[in-house]
């Protein structure tokens, strides 16, 4: 790292000779701090910048833009053509409108219940599951383990069907625990939180054992505390994924008053106007653009902790 | 009588996971494999029917369409959506202003509930005033139909696709990128290397197993496509864009055929597991 620093240091230099404002270099990629500070490496930097800015905004932030003035624009200018870029006369009925038409007050209220009941369940069994596969290792462990990882390589749509076929069975249509307990049999939330209890060392536990303290207050006590960076890694994505999910409650929360948001959306869209369908649409995602904003560094860190070494 | 009490503490700790997963993860691929060889209407009694659910599946008029553009989504979506997340990854490591800005916006539309995407490109596939169109008039381009022309319905799937789902790929290659040794690009620099040599001999075979390992899961992800049809085209127009899950999920939740269904997912699963061997084999060869 030292020798990169010296590099970036004498790049710098060579750049301040030919302009005040050279492009500051922390760490090396494929096009060095020399040639990114020569006077053309400059100019194609700051042009390859400017189009990505550009690019980016439009391909990413302008449909929302365009989903947020959607919203506040009246049935007749939105079918009106050409469109206009800023809404002539913003008005927030829309919102209003969607709420009622779309229920999304309960509708909001049932994906919250369904997202945090989810993740306490799939938290207290995906926790113990772990912490007894690593901690307590039990006789056929490996083979335990083995199999939950196995379930991963089935794909979700394959198994929908069998799934659906033995929540009827069960007669857990329009339960919530039909959501909870199959999110619970989550194989790569149980093999996160097993890589990461496995790095506690042993000394810790031995001297909580020695202490007289049982498995319950060792798990309680030491392991739970120091675990805290992937608990909550696994606890957004747990959320997030709940809170996104589309297909399996389609199927098995079908009563109007039981729906999640999503569900509740794509039934009641083909019978609103345009704009009460975007007022419903920013409503549904403004509380994952919060989560987003507030755990962005958690979910950034968890994406590739969970994709690159797993 | 210690080892006893150790594995019955362990047990009490696993008996809810084991639970959940027999009951709704083992179970099921079990249940998929016996579905496929009976008549299941969920009203009468299941009827054992040999290889007809097969038969049934196979003689569906939809059924070689499903998988040709199964195919063909998925060949799309990869030219799409596994190259485009590398190149602008390649580009956004080079990047030396506004990387946290780049990075929040284009992981954003995974943060969205798919529904959202769906039913905001919806719109802008609108033929009349929907933004697509419009953009296109106003650079005096003719008017494309795209959801209602079977050429153009295939293709406004994977733009939505690709759309909602390339951030986490390029974070993930991102992080790689950030990974390889700077010392490595100063000797190939040294040698002589120019920038497309540089990435050829060394960004690529430093990211090879992980460029490989995201080419499987891509594959996989995108042979189960099923939101973007079942909400942008029903499948239409003429079938166009009937995918094999969207037909299964036809068969099982429409036709009460869960039978047919669970076959089609039979054959599904064979092929998708092909390649999920394929992936772990990779894995290992990395730990290894």
């Amino acid at each position: 790292m030292i020798s990169v620093g010296a590099r970036a240091t004498t790049g710098r230099k060579r750049g301040r000779k030919r302009s005040p404002k050279p492009i500051e270099v922390q760490f090396r990629t494929i096009v060095s701090p020399h040639q990114l500070n020569s006077r053309w490496g400059r100019r194609i930097y700051w042009l390859v910048l400017a189009t990505v800015l550009v690019v980016f905004t439009l391909a990413f932030v302008f449909p929302l833009y365009w989903m947020i003035t959607g919203a506040l624009k009246t049935p007749e200018e939105l079918a009106q053509m050409p469109p206009t870029l800023v809404p002539a006369d913003p008005t927030p009925d829309a919102f209003f409108e969607a709420w009622d038409l779309f229920d999304i007050g309960t509708l909001l209220a049932n994906t919250a219940y369904y997202s945090l009941g989810g993740w306490i369940v799939c938290m207290a069994v995906d926790v113990s599951a772990a912490y007894a596969l690593s901690k307590l290792r039990p006789m056929f462990g490996n083979v335990i383990l083995g199999m939950m990882l196995a379930t991963l390589m089935i794909p979700a749509m394959v198994v929908l069907i069998p799934l659906y076929v033995t929540v009827v069975d069960l007669g857990l249509l329009n339960n919530p625990w039909a959501l909870w307990l199959p999110a619970a049999a989550n194989g790569f939330n149980i093999f996160l939180l097993k890589r990461f209890f496995d790095s506690i060392p042993r000394e810790l536990i031995e001297a909580a054992q020695i202490d007289g303290a049982g498995p319950v207050r060792i798990l309680r006590s030491v392991v739970l505390p120091i675990s805290r960076p992937i608990l909550g890694v696994v606890s957004i994505f747990t959320i997030v994924t709940s809170f996104k999910d589309f297909v399996w409650p389609l199927l098995v929360m079908t009563d109007s008053d039981k729906m999640t948001i999503s569900v509740g959306l794509s039934q009641t869209a083909g019978a609103v106007t345009q704009n009460q369908v975007m007022g419903g649409l920013l409503i549904t995602s403004i509380p994952m653009i919060i989560v987003f904003f507030i755990f962005q560094r958690h979910i950034m860190a968890g994406l590739t902790a969970g994709s690159i070494k797993g | 009588m210690q080892l006893l009490r150790r594995n019955l503490t362990a047990y009490g700790f696993l008996c809810a996971a084991l639970a959940c997963f027999t009951v709704f993860a083992w179970y099921p691929m079990v249940r998929e494999f016996i579905l496929s060889f009976q008549k299941t209407d969920l009203i009468n009694e299941p009827i054992w029917v040999g290889l007809d659910n097969f038969t049934t599946a196979f003689l569906d008029p939809a059924f070689g369409e499903a998988w040709l553009n199964t195919l063909e989504f998925t060949l799309l979506a990869l030219l799409c959506g596994y190259a485009v997340p590398f190149v602008v990854a390649l580009v956004l490591n080079e990047l030396r202003h506004a990387r946290a800005y780049l990075r929040f916006v284009v992981y954003l539309p995974v943060m969205l509930p798919p529904i959202v995407a769906v039913l905001l490109f919806r719109w802008f596939y609108d033929p009349g005033p929907g933004l697509f169109n419009q953009v296109l008039d106003f650079f005096g381009l003719p008017a494309l139909a795209w959801l209602d022309s079977s050429s153009t319905a295939l293709i406004s799937l994977v733009i939505v696709s690709t759309w909602m789902n390339m951030g986490s790929a390029t974070l993930i290659y991102l992080a790689a990128l950030q990974n390889i040794p700077p010392e490595l690009y100063e000797a190939a620099e040294l040698d002589g290397a120019g920038i497309f040599k540089r990435i050829r001999h060394v960004t690529i075979p430093q990211t090879r197993l992980i460029l490989l390992l995201m080419l499987m899961l891509q594959i996989v992800a995108t042979m189960q496509v099923f939101i973007e049809p079942y909400m942008l085209t029903g499948g239409g127009p003429e079938n166009s864009t009937v995918t094999v899950a969207y037909l299964m999920f036809q068969n099982a939740f429409t036709l009460q055929d869960y039978g047919s269904a669970g076959a089609l997912g039979m054959m599904l699963m064979i092929v998708l597991l092909v390649f999920a061997a394929f992936q772990l084999r990779l894995t290992r060869e990395d730990k290894a």
